[in-house]
Formats: C-alpha cells, structure tokens, sequence
C-alpha cells in the first residue's frame, strides 16, 4: 500500500493509504486520531475540516492525502490544550464562543490564519474571514467578539 | 479517540458507577463507553427517588444523573448550579452522566425548552431533598438537633461550627434511600451564591481546543465505519445491485434488509467509496407534492378533521373585514453542522448504542423492538452531536448502526453524508395561516379569527418512525410527529372575540418532526406581522397599538424594554407605500408569551432593503428576554443569540427544494444558511426575575424573529411579506406589485 509522509503538528508521520485520492480529513481523523477536524460537508462548503497547510486554511475534506504529503499541517490539537490553549483558543474560551461546538475548531483554524495575515482586522473583515465557516447555532456574534479580543491581547502582547 | 486505551473505572460501593471525577463531561461518556461491555450496575432509576437524581461518593464529589442532555445549550453548567446551589457545594465538585438508559432517570425528551424548566427543576428538588437528609443523618448520628444544622460548602455544620461533617462522609458511596419531597425547602433566591452566574461551561474547552469527544469521535476496537444508502425517490424498492460494482474495494461488505441497503467496511473511505459506487436500481416513485405544491396541497387536503381550539365571544364581525391575510411557512432542515452519526455495538443478544438523540429513552423500546431484543439487554448511551434543535437526523442515524452492527456482529459507526442530512432529516412541518380581524371604534381588535392548515400530530406516537425500519420492512408505529404546532395562533393582547380552527393535515409533504419552537415560529411570524397590519388599519404607532392592549405587565416590559435598546421612534401611522430610491431602511417590533404561559420576548430590528436587487441587510437586531430566574445568564444569552440568528436565517434564506422524487436542496448551495458577514448588531437585554420560576430559553425568541424582520421590511420598502423565506426574489415581486 502506498505511504505518505506527513507533517502533522510539527510531528512527522508516514501514513498507508490504498487510495491516493482518500482525503487528508479521513487520514486525520481515523490514522493519526486527530478528530478535533470536523466532518461537515465532504464538499468544501462549510469549513467544519478546515486546518492549515504551510499556514493557509484548507477544507481537508477536499485535500488529498496525496496533495498533502510534504506540506505542513497543522490541526487543532496543534495549536493548544485545554490547559495551555494558544490565544485564539484562549479568546474563544473567554468569550464561551460555541454552543454545540461542532463548527468551533475549523472556526478557530480561519481565525488564526487571519490574524497571522491581518493581525488587527475590524469586524467586517474577520466576518468575511469567517465566511467559509458555517454554523448552524448562532455562536457567529461570540466568535466575532472572539476573535476581536484575540486581535486585542495580542496587540497587547507585542 | 480510541477507547480502549481508557483505564476501566471502578464501581461506587452502593452500586453507582464511579466515572472518574472529570469536571469537562466528556469523560464520564467515555469512561461508560469503555465500560459499556460490563453490565452496568443496578441502579435505581425511579422519578421518586432522590437516588435516581442524585450520588455522593465518599470523597464527597457529586454525580448529577440527568436524563436530560447539553445540546450545546449549557445545561451541562446550568443543572450542575441548581444542584450546587441546594448542597451548598462547589460546582467543580459535580459530575454530570447524561442520557443514559441505564443510569439516569428518564425525564422525558430534552425538547420544548424544557430542560433547566422541568429537567433542572426534578434535580434542584431531588438535591433540596438530599439536604434535608443530609441534615437529618447528621443530627441522628451526633444526637444534634436538626434545626440547628446547615449545608455549607459540602459539609454539614452546625451554628457553632463545633459540628462539621463532610457529605461523603455521611452518604458517600452508598444510597440516600429517600423519597423525592417535592416540599423540601428550596434556598431562597436572595441567598443564591451559584444560581445567576455567568460561570463559564465545563465542555468548552475541550470543544475549542478538539479533545471534546462527539459521537461522531467515538472510535471502538474492531469497529467498522458504515453508510446507509438511501433510495433516490422516498418510498422506492430496491430492484436489484451490482455486487461487481464494488467488488475493486477490499474489505467493502453489503448489507440488506428489504429495501435497507448499507455498506460497511474497516476503513471509512472504503466505505464512503463503496456507497458512492455501488451500482443498485431501484423502482420510480413520484409520491411527493414538490415544495412548490405545498400550499395547494395544504389547502385540498386530505384532513384527518378539522378542530376548533379556542373559540369565545363572536367572531362574526370579521365576516365584512377587510382585514384578512394569508401566511405561509415552508418546509425546513435542521440542517445540522455535522451530519447524524452513531455507534451501535449489536452482539451476543446485547445492544449498546451511542448516539447524539434528545430523546433516548425515548427511542430506547424503539431500538430494542426493532432489534428483536428484551429492553433490558439494550442501552442507550448519550454522546453529544452537532446541535440539532429538534430531531435531526440522530435517531434514524442510530437505527441504520443498529441494524448494520446487528448483521455483522461487529460495532459499526454510521456517519450521515451531507446530502443524507438535508436530504433524509425529518422535517420542519409547512403552515398555511388564514387570518381576519375587525378593529372595534376604539381602534383596537375587537374579533380574531385565526385558521391553520397544518399536518396534525399523531396521537400518542411511540416516536417518529425511523428510516431503517421502514426499508427493513420491521414494524413500527405508524404516524408523525409536529411538535405542539398550534399554540401561537391567538393574539396576546386583549380580544374579547377569537375563535382558532386548525385544519389538521393527514400527512405532511416531507417526514415532519419537531423543529425549534415548533408551529410558534410560523404562528407567531403570521400574529404578529398581522397585528402590525391591523396597527397601520388603526392609523397607531405599533409599540403603541401592541402596548395599549397589553395587559401582561411582564410582556409589557419586554416590549418597552426592546423599544429602548432599539431607540424606537414612534412613527407615524401608514399604510405601506412602496419604497423611493435604492436603499430603504425600517425598523420594526414584534412581540411573543411563549404558548401564552412562558417567557416573555420582544424583538426589534432595523433592517436595509436594496430595492434594486431585493436583498433584505439586518443591520441591528433588539431583544428583550424574560424566562424568569436565570440560572445561568451568559448561558441563556448564548441561547438567544442563536434563536435569533438561526431565526433570521431560516426566514431570510431557508425552504427545503423537493421534486415529486426527492429533496434536492441537499448541500450548502442549495441549503444555504446564514454567514459571518450577514451578522447583525445584536442588542440584548435579559431581564433576570430571581423570585421567578425559571423558565426555557432554547426556543421562545426565534418565535419573535420573522414578524419583526416582516415588520421592518414593510416599514423599510412598503411591502408585506407573507410567505417565508424573503429571498430577493419575493422582495423584488413584491416591490413590483405594490
Ligand atoms: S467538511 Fe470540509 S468544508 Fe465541509
Ligand atoms: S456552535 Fe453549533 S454549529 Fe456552530
């Protein structure tokens, strides 16, 4: 069976996959355990799968493992823990930004990736970062405040 | 995840299971999953008894046992304060396991925002309870008298401190053996230390940082990853499949029971493949009216009856009005984030099933009889799911695992596609709303008449018949499930002369269920953009026209309250002109009691209409929110600001697109649903009444959302929208006719 190097939260892993075209989410999820990466949609549409690659959000659901060989990933877990959450997570906890929580961590994935583009972005244009993101809940007002307090600490910090 | 790699937990001496203590509620589900081989202790599971609610460990931590669940609405926090506040005790000290057959009560489904209002308050009492016995243990054992103890921060003392003994050390590990007393003293609400804080929700870290556990995470040894296929049109047979077609997928196995066809496999994109490429044929069938027939459809019939639900005074001043509209709601989704999933372990005459259901107990006979099983040999275990708000497509999720793990003798996750979710979940029921009214010489309503053409709800249903079953061919109760769809309909203002007829539809075009706030949305969307109709007939301001026949004061507050947060300018009276120049811009109120006996909203919106392309922009968005005591106040803020975003989306954007086959507004595209940048301001003003019974707040605001956007609408652009979604296409329609 073919095998593919990936870099997954700094971690190297050569991961067996019969079908080059089997998506990175599958590969996340169910080889490497990392299942904080949603399935929502399979199509690119909701955002729910969304890590990044090289530092740039992509839909997993629509990344082949084949595409993704080589590439840097990052994932959720990679970013922080419960105990030791990285900043964004960190803002999204004070703000109780989630309900269900099923869109939250492809929302936090768009959320860094814009502030390491636009570190102090007003609310528009964290809302059209946030457009490829679903969610169904309602949480969209907290995120908003999430991410704008992110923007904050981390203005703060620097 | 897998579980297995779990230590196993021990077991409580009284018999209740020990899960570790794990303030984030993942754990718990988990440390069950993994003990889910191992019969599960006895407990005691009667509604009457304090220990069916509630445990001590000897440590002094608490289990709460709820057979309610956290949809991703804070109860998770919100049970864990009611239970903290009567035994005095930290909230980080309690464990929560929920929706377990075999460990907690069944307090009926977590529906109709019920689950602090009547779920929280069987715990609150169950623990008010355990105080008192706490208190009577101790004075029996130290000879002290009873009245001069307390609960203090989990142990018992007495006025003097001289007397401190810790809950564990009085119950711990074994049953409190008490009677539920629905008379046992609750703590007064001017001494509350826990209720009415903002304390954050112990599952969202896990959830923001992706170590929370969804069903759809559940990994068991040796399990495999299933699909089930549905046919193309509903009601078709299966005729024949291509076995060969597939054959390329190693390890791909089919599954068929009648017209219930599913694949599974080790791998999940094996078995995504080989749903996606086994070839089947299956009979034509054409048995659907198609969303745009619905409203025809509605109106011929066929009724099961027709039933007068309020009637009083004489409505017959209506006959001559000419005050009389017709309302529309069309079919919707849940449509969930993620798609249904469940895990069902089905050998050896046993069945446990993992599943993200709001109603497990529910469902629990349902499985069993479909599995061929004794109740007692399955159990249900609760897993949270991607928020569904009102039956989703869970339960059917968990029938097609069932019956997939039932013919390979092996755990099987079933993981719904996008298209099965907007596809097959049941649906949000459509209503037809009829509606007249005569104003008296006092400007004011003097007669209602409010008829619906609805699918009724069948009596005493088991449950919503489940997919798997019906293409299996096992029996099941036939008939459907609305919801309360009626309630609403009546005016909450002053009318001396009403009378409410439902039509009551034998079938509904789609597998109706439950969807949030069930039959108030449309209800109210029709009430209350009628009753801003009936203001303009009366030359009134409609704050004012609402105000002045409002009797309530709570709802009287609410409205007042909203109007401030939104500055609302009283304006002057008109019927609607159509809008001059591109951009019009309107404000507009509506006003909601909750099934006429719960809480308490009102919202305003100010919204912008491009008159050029027919886009309706909500700019701000106002709301007043009473449900009483707030147990938890940012939790019931995160409710309400998801009632009126969902609310906005689903009246902006949503209908369910469905052909004589199939629906087939099954992806984002064709579904589509509100975004970030669609966001409005949101201004929101919750009124805390600790002297007050707490009352829901899942489902009372989205109720008040489309009348106030209708509203805002027509004092935007002089344009009444009457029928759901207000796509632009409507709105241009309807700028062109006016
Ligand atoms: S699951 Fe990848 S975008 Fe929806
Ligand atoms: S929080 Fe539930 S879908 Fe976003």
């Amino acid at each position: 069976m073919p095998s593919y190097a990936l870099i997954v939260n700094g971690a190297q892993y050569s991961v067996d996959s019969w079908d080059p075209e089997q998506p990175l989410l599958h590969v996340l999820r169910n080889q490497l355990g990392l299942t904080g990466t949603k399935f929502g949609c399979g199509a690119g549409q909701c955002g729910s799968c969304t890590v990044l690659m090289d530092g740039a959000t992509a839909r997993s659901c629509v990344t082949t493992v084949a595409a993704a060989a080589g590439r840097r990933i990052t994932t959720i877990e990679g970013l922080g823990t419960p105990e030791a959450p990285h900043p964004v997570q960190a803002a999204f906890i004070a703000e109780q930004a989630a309900q269900c929580g099923y869109c939250t961590c492809g929302t936090v994935m768009s959320a860094v990736a814009l502030l390491a583009r636009t570190p102090q972005p007003d609310r528009a244009q964290i809302a059209q970062a946030l457009d490829g993101n679903l969610c169904r809940c309602g949480s969209h007002d907290r995120v908003l405040r999430a991410v704008a307090r992110a923007a904050r600490e981390g203005r703060k910090s620097t | 995840m897998k579980v297995s790699t779990l230590a196993r937990r021990d077991f409580l001496k009284g018999g209740a299971l020990l899960v570790g203590f794990s303030f984030s509620g993942a754990l718990p589900a988990l440390a069950l999953a993994a003990d889910a081989a191992q019969r599960p202790p006895q407990r005691v599971l009667d509604l009457d008894e304090v220990d069916a609610f509630i445990a001590v460990r000897a440590d002094g931590t608490v289990i709460i046992y709820s057979g309610k669940v956290d949809l991703g609405t804070g109860h998770r926090i919100a049970m864990r304060q009611m239970v903290a506040e009567e035994l005095s005790c930290p909230v980080a000290r309690i464990d929560m396991i929920e929706g377990d057959t075999a460990l907690t009560p069944n307090q009926g489904p977590t529906a109709g925002s019920s689950g602090v209002m009547r779920g929280g308050v069987q715990l609150r009492q169950a623990a008010a309870t355990a105080c008192l016995a706490l208190i009577e243990r101790a004075a029996e054992r130290y000879a002290h008298p009873a009245a001069d103890l307390k609960l203090e921060d989990a142990y018992v003392v007495s006025s003097d401190g001289k007397l401190r003994v810790g809950m564990g050390e009085l119950v711990g590990g074994r049953p409190f053996g008490v009677k539920m007393n629905p008379k046992a003293p609750l703590k007064q609400a001017a001494h509350y230390a826990v209720v009415g804080k903002d304390l954050p929700r112990p599952d969202l870290p896990d959830k923001i940082t992706g170590r929370h556990v969804f069903v759809h995470d559940l990994m068991l040894d040796g399990m495999l990853h299933g699909r089930a296929l549905r046919p193309p049109a509903v009601g078709a047979s299966l005729l024949s499949m291509d076995l060969a077609s597939i054959a390329h997928l190693r390890g791909a196995r089919v599954v068929r029971i009648k017209n219930f066809l599913g694949v599974v496999a080790a791998d999940e994109w094996t078995a995504v493949r080989a749903a996606a490429e086994l070839k089947t044929t299956w009979s034509d069938a054409g048995t659907l009216v198609g969303h745009d027939g619905v409203r025809a459809w509605a109106r011929g019939g066929p009724f099961l009856r027709d039933e007068t639900l309020k009637s009083r005074g004489d409505t017959s001043a209506v006959g001559a009005t000419a005050l009389r509209a017709t309302y529309y709601w069309p079919v919707q989704s849940h449509a969930s984030m993620g798609p249904s999933c469940a895990v069902a372990d089905v050998r050896a005459g046993q069945a446990t099933i993992w599943t993200a259901s709001q109603a497990t107990h529910r469902y629990w006979p349902a499985y069993a009889a479909m599995l061929g099983l004794p109740v007692e040999n399955v159990r249900l275990i609760y897993l949270d799911g991607s928020g569904c708000y009102g039956m989703n497509g869970h339960d059917d999720a968990a029938a097609d695992a069932a019956l997939l793990s039932k013919a390979v003798a092996r755990p099987v996750r079933v993981q719904w596609t996008r298209e099965d979710e907007l596809g097959w979940d049941p649906k949000g029921p459509p209503q037809l709303i009829d509606l007249r009214a005569a104003l008296g010489e006092d400007r004011n309503i003097a007669a209602w008449e409010a008829e619906m053409w609805v699918p009724i709800a069948t009596a005493n249903l088991a449950h919503v018949p489940l997919l798997a079953p019906g293409e299996a061919g096992i029996a099941q109760p036939a008939g459907q499930s609305v919801g309360l769809i009626a309630q609403n309909a009546d005016p909450p203002y002053r009318c001396a002369n009403l009378k409410v007829t439902a039509h009551w539809l034998a079938q509904a075009p789609l597998r109706p269920s439950n969807i949030r706030a069930p039959g108030k949305v449309a209800n109210n969307f029709a009430v209350e953009s009628f009753v801003d109709e009936l203001a303009a007939a009366a030359g009134a301001d409609p704050l004012e026209f609402r105000l002045r026949q409002l009797a309530d004061p709570r709802g009287i507050e609410v409205l007042q309250r909203c109007a401030r947060r939104m500055g609302w300018q009283a304006r002057p009276a008109r019927a609607p002109a159509p809008a001059r120049g591109a951009r019009a811009r309107g404000t507009g109120i509506a006003y909601l009691h909750y099934k006429h006996n719960e809480t308490y909203v009102a919202i305003a919106m100010q919204v912008e209409v491009d008159t050029q392309n027919g886009r309706i922009r909500v700019e701000r968005v106002a709301c007043a929110h009473d449900c009483g005591l707030m147990i938890n106040p940012d939790a019931v803020r995160n409710q309400v600001e998801g009632n009126i975003l969902q609310t906005l989306s689903r009246t902006l954007i949503e209908e369910t697109r469905f052909d004589r086959r199939r629906v087939t507004s099954v992806d984002w595209q064709t579904y589509p649903i509100l975004r970030y940048s669609e966001v409005p301001e949101l201004l929101i003003d919750l009124i805390d009444r600790p002297d007050q019974p707490p009352l829901g707040a899942g489902e009372a605001a989205c109720a008040a959302v489309p009348a106030a956007l209708a509203n805002a609408v027509a004092d935007a652009a002089g344009i009444r929208l009457r029928e759901v979604p207000f796509t632009p296409e409507r709105v241009l329609a309807a700028l062109r006719a006016a």
